[in-house]
């Protein structure tokens, strides 16, 4: 028997719960069949779920990790995993494995810092882990700026705790928009990269980032006219993995591999890197 | 050493990019050595006369080329075609694959091609040219004093050993003189092995596709093989693989790939000839090949646009299922 | 330093395998080499090298790596990790002996992968200096010396004699257990054929590439050349240049439903592969140019960029040999300036 350590092979996870976020994005809740966390995490780290027989894929946890009870993964239906995990029910197990990759920096960089979070669509995923983070240990950050859009209404993503939690917190401003105007909506309505430069934040943040690929450019665009300097801006990239530790030699972006040096990232990192992202 | 050189084939290229007839000459580019020779593409005369090749190692079949650089080039693609290609050209354009308005079609005659693992196996390593121009291959080798002369005949490339036709089917201008199609003894190597028990055959194919590193060079290299995306590369197919599962996987690849070639194969040999690990993967395709022959009528995939193969082309004269089982009994 | 006859280099083999499992390049049914396990009668091959590389003995083509039994909706995880027995290598070259350092660095690299690692621990190199180099070879531009390979053991193998020589403790185990069949000697008769060897590496045709133009942090300089789209117009977005190589290590992870559980397996990955980085949303290398440019831009840039400047290439000439469009990393190199002048 081979007994050395193997990072391949997964623990068993029970999804106990689901939320239905949006049409097409799930919340679930995943502890060890003994009922604990399977292991801890940092916030912007990721963890590969597995169903036996249909696949692995890296998804980033949702979850906060000062919450010590459990971990979420907000999920949108997008392909064979992600389909088979959008039929379970509570009770089901599956496999998971982390934590994986480089965390934001929220202990250091982000430390005593005015915090201006963006994020579009399941791009709040990410996001919700270090801004429940933020908010946990409110004295030490500044003060606190989320924008947050999606198509519709329907597909804001932690809607409920954003109107119930985030934005009655002090210290703490919510910007919500939604691509197109909508019965029942009395928001802001545009994309979040016009919403941006409309709010006009002063530089004094240090932004944080995360969306569909062209969200991210027009925002990064916009962020940059307003001032804002690249090293103060941070994001996260996704693309295709499958070891989750830098071998199996598909996720790299030049000499970096998003599994491992990211998937967080300074923005002025990036610009150090070929576009093949 | 073939009957037309390489001058004549860039003066007529340089000749047609000049008048505007073409924009671009799909052709042979120079290796690094006289035998590692790559498709390329040549947009104007200094790069062909900087790089065009023609010599006993052009083996390369453009037909396929055609249908991604049909696509991406804008203007007229000259294509050189041995007579061998030009089967598999008029079997794309039976399929639509490519726009034949986009293309100029030369026709070069070919003496046969030779196979520089022969070569190298009465040579040995050490091969730092090859010279092609006489009657016999001169090669010069680093740990050789004087050049060692080879008989041609002794290093073709199996498909050229077994030539099925010196003429070509398609062109619009040809170069040199028209050959014949010719009486190949191409199936003799399939009747052998039918002449095998089934454990002998079975032992036989286990041997060669045992080897097979799963690359897919046959795959992409097949002029018949033009799927957008190939079941096996599709996710969703189920049968999506990279390598074998189980033992039996390896020859599932090639047993399907076979019969969706089958009736399309002009049996231009490509497969074999860059299989890394020499699978004789011809020899599945001539059996399908051969197969059909026997059963509906001698026929030649791209021998004309347009023609049906039999197993797309049903006509009253056509064998039942009941002789093909018997028939299939005797074989076992 | 032992040698012994090559009359009597069967009865080595034999003690050997005696000991623990050998393998040994022999001619296959193709006439091409191929690592063979020895039996009483195998012959060591004449050939250079084989097609596959060595690299199979540590990272195979295809392995399972664990197996799991699902029940309703619960999941049992099966770990089927097995202990490797101790084996040898037999006439490993030393551009493939360089190769295991260049995959060591990615699997043993922490989190080490324990399925590579326990292959690596129990296998024995016995490497064999080359006595006739190809045109295609060129491991010297990497700072391989063929006539002086690494490994557990070092083999020379001239006219009449099969010399040994280890290097490590692995190696001089193995060599005590054959040292009946073997006597001490000189190394004179191994160092006149080095001195032959390197004087033949300076007439390969390959000889004057150079290294110079690549190595960590030239990504921004060589990412956006434009000859990327002449050198790959051609490329078949095939595997073989990935699969022979002894370097390449790229692997999916897969499972397979065998209908009385699943198994999780591990199976080579090409990065020439149009599917090797799509998913759902779309495909970040999007051309084969871009497919190409990784497998080259991994090997002299991004590689030695994260380790120590060392290149994931050895020279051993397989791309060069089975490209079906002969494009490869010679050229490549060749194209982008790395040929001295």
């Amino acid at each position: 028997m081979n007994n050395r350590e193997e990072t391949l092979i997964p623990k068993i996870g029970v999804i106990t719960d689901v939320r239905i976020d949006t049409p097409d994005i799930k919340t679930f809740r995943v502890v060890t069949p003994d009922g604990k966390k399977a292991f801890d995490h940092r916030p912007g780290q990721c963890a590969m779920l597995s169903v036996p027989g249909v696949g692995e894929a890296m998804f980033s946890i949702t979850s906060s990790p000062t919450n010590e009870e459990y971990m979420e993964f907000s999920i949108k239906k997008c392909g064979c995993v992600t389909d088979w995990l959008h039929q379970a029910e509570v009770g089901q197990q599956i496999t998971i494995r982390g934590p994986y990759g480089k965390p934001f920096p929220v202990d250091d960089e982000f430390a005593g810092k005015n915090m201006l979070f963006i994020a579009g669509g399941v791009g709040l995923a990410p996001l919700r882990s270090v801004i429940n983070y933020c908010r946990h240990y409110r004295d030490r950050y500044g003060k606190i700026d989320i924008v947050y859009g999606s198509r519709s209404k329907d597909d804001l993503l932690d809607y409920k705790e954003i109107i119930d939690e985030w934005m009655t917190d002090a210290g703490v401003d919510v910007h919500l928009t939604i691509d197109r105007e909508q019965e029942g909506w009395d928001g802001h309505v545009g994309f979040v990269p016009n919403y941006v430069k409309e709010l006009g934040f002063d530089t004094d943040k240090t932004a944080v980032l995360c969306g569909p690929p062209i969200m991210i450019k027009f925002t990064l665009d916009g962020l940059v006219s307003l001032g804002f300097d690249k090293t103060q801006i941070y994001t996260t990239l996704e693309l295709r993995m499958k070891c989750g530790v830098g071998k199996c030699g598909r996720c790299n972006v030049g000499a970096k591999y998003v599994c491992k040096d990211g998937p967080v990232f300074r923005c002025d990192e990036l610009d150090e890197l070929p576009d093949e992202y | 050493m073939q009957k037309i050189t390489k001058e004549q084939l860039i003066e007529r290229a340089s000749a047609l990019l000049r008048d505007g007839t073409v924009n671009h000459v799909l052709g042979w580019a120079q290796g690094e050595f006289d035998y590692d020779i790559t498709p390329a593409v040549f947009s104007d005369e200094s790069s062909l006369t900087g790089n065009f090749v023609w010599n006993d190692f052009c083996g390369a079949n453009f037909s396929k080329y055609l249908v991604s650089k049909c696509r991406t080039l804008e203007g007229k693609i000259l294509v050189f075609l041995k007579p061998c290609d030009t089967y598999s050209f008029n079997q794309l354009l039976t399929e639509h694959r490519f726009d034949r308005e986009k293309v100029y079609a030369i026709g070069i005659p070919c003496e046969g091609m030779a196979d520089i693992d022969k070569v190298k196996a009465i040579c040995g390593d050490g091969i730092s040219s090859i010279d092609c121009s006489g009657e016999k291959l001169s090669v010069t080798s680093i740990y050789e004093d004087s050049p060692i002369s080879v008989n041609t005949a002794d290093v073709l490339t199996e498909r050229c050993v077994n030539c099925k036709s010196k003429k070509h089917v398609a062109y619009d201008e040809l170069l040199g003189d028209e050959g014949d199609i010719l009486d190949s003894a191409r199936f003799d190597e399939v009747a052998k092995i039918e002449a095998m028990t089934p454990d002998e055959r079975f032992a036989f194919w286990q041997n060669e596709l045992s080897r097979c590193i799963r690359c897919n060079a046959c795959r992409d290299v097949c002029p018949a093989c033009t799927c957008e995306v190939c079941v096996f590369n599709n996710p969703k197919s189920g049968v999506e693989n990279k390598a074998p599962a189980n033992s039996f996987e390896e020859k599932m690849f090639h047993i399907i790939r076979a019969f969706h070639v089958a009736g399309r194969c002009t049996d231009c040999g490509e497969c074999s000839r860059v299989c890394p690990q020499n699978i004789p993967l011809h020899l599945l395709n001539r059996k399908f090949i051969k197969e059909m022959n026997e059963c509906y009528g001698e026929y030649q995939a791209g021998e004309t646009v347009g023609s049906k193969s039999p197993l797309t082309d049903y006509t009253l004269e056509d064998l039942e299922p009941g002789e093909v089982f018997d028939r299939g009994d005797i074989n076992a | 330093m032992r040698k012994c006859s090559l009359d009597s280099l069967n009865s080595v083999f034999a003690k050997i395998a005696e000991a623990m499992a050998l393998y040994l390049p022999v001619d296959g049914s193709d006439g091409r080499a191929v690592f063979s396990k020895w039996e009483d009668g195998s012959v060591l091959s004449n050939a250079l090298n084989t097609v596959r590389s060595p690299k199979d003995f540590f990272f195979p083509q295809s392995e399972d790596l664990m197996r799991f039994k699902t029940e309703g909706k619960n999941i049992e995880i099966i770990d089927i990790r097995p202990e490797s027995e101790d084996f040898a290598v037999f006439g490993v070259r030393a551009c493939d002996v360089k190769s295991f350092d260049i995959l060591d660095r990615v699997f043993l690299t922490e989190p080490c992968d324990s399925y590579y690692a326990s292959r690596r621990e129990h296998g024995v190199i016995i490497s064999l200096a080359c006595t006739r180099p190809s045109e295609t070879c060129f491991c010297q531009a990497f700072g391989i010396d063929p006539s002086t390979p690494a490994g557990d053991i070092s083999c020379f193998k001239t006219d009449n004699e099969m010399y040994w020589q280890a290097n490590t403790e692995k190696g001089e185990a193995l060599l005590k257990a054959i040292e009946s069949l073997t006597e001490e000697c000189t190394d004179e008769a191994v160092n006149e054929q080095k001195e032959k060897i390197r004087a033949i590496m300076k007439k390969l045709p390959l000889a004057s590439l150079t290294t110079n133009s690549f190595g960590g942090g030239k990504t921004t300089e060589l990412f956006d050349r434009p000859e990327w789209a002449e050198l790959s117009e051609a490329c078949l977005g095939c595997g073989t240049c990935t699969f022979v190589c002894p370097t390449c290590q790229c692997y999916d992870i897969k499972d397979f439903n065998t209908g009385n559980g699943v198994i999780r397996y591990r199976c080579w990955d090409s990065c020439m592969y149009s599917e090797f980085t799509r998913m759902a949303h779309g495909n970040n290398r999007i051309s084969q140019k871009e497919r190409f440019r990784q497998r080259f831009m991994h090997k002299l840039v991004y590689y030695p960029e994260n380790n120590d400047g060392l290149f994931s290439c050895v020279g051993c000439g397989r791309c060069l040999s089975r490209c079906p469009i002969s494009m490869n990393i010679v050229k490549v190199m060749k194209k982008l300036g790395g040929e001295s002048k």
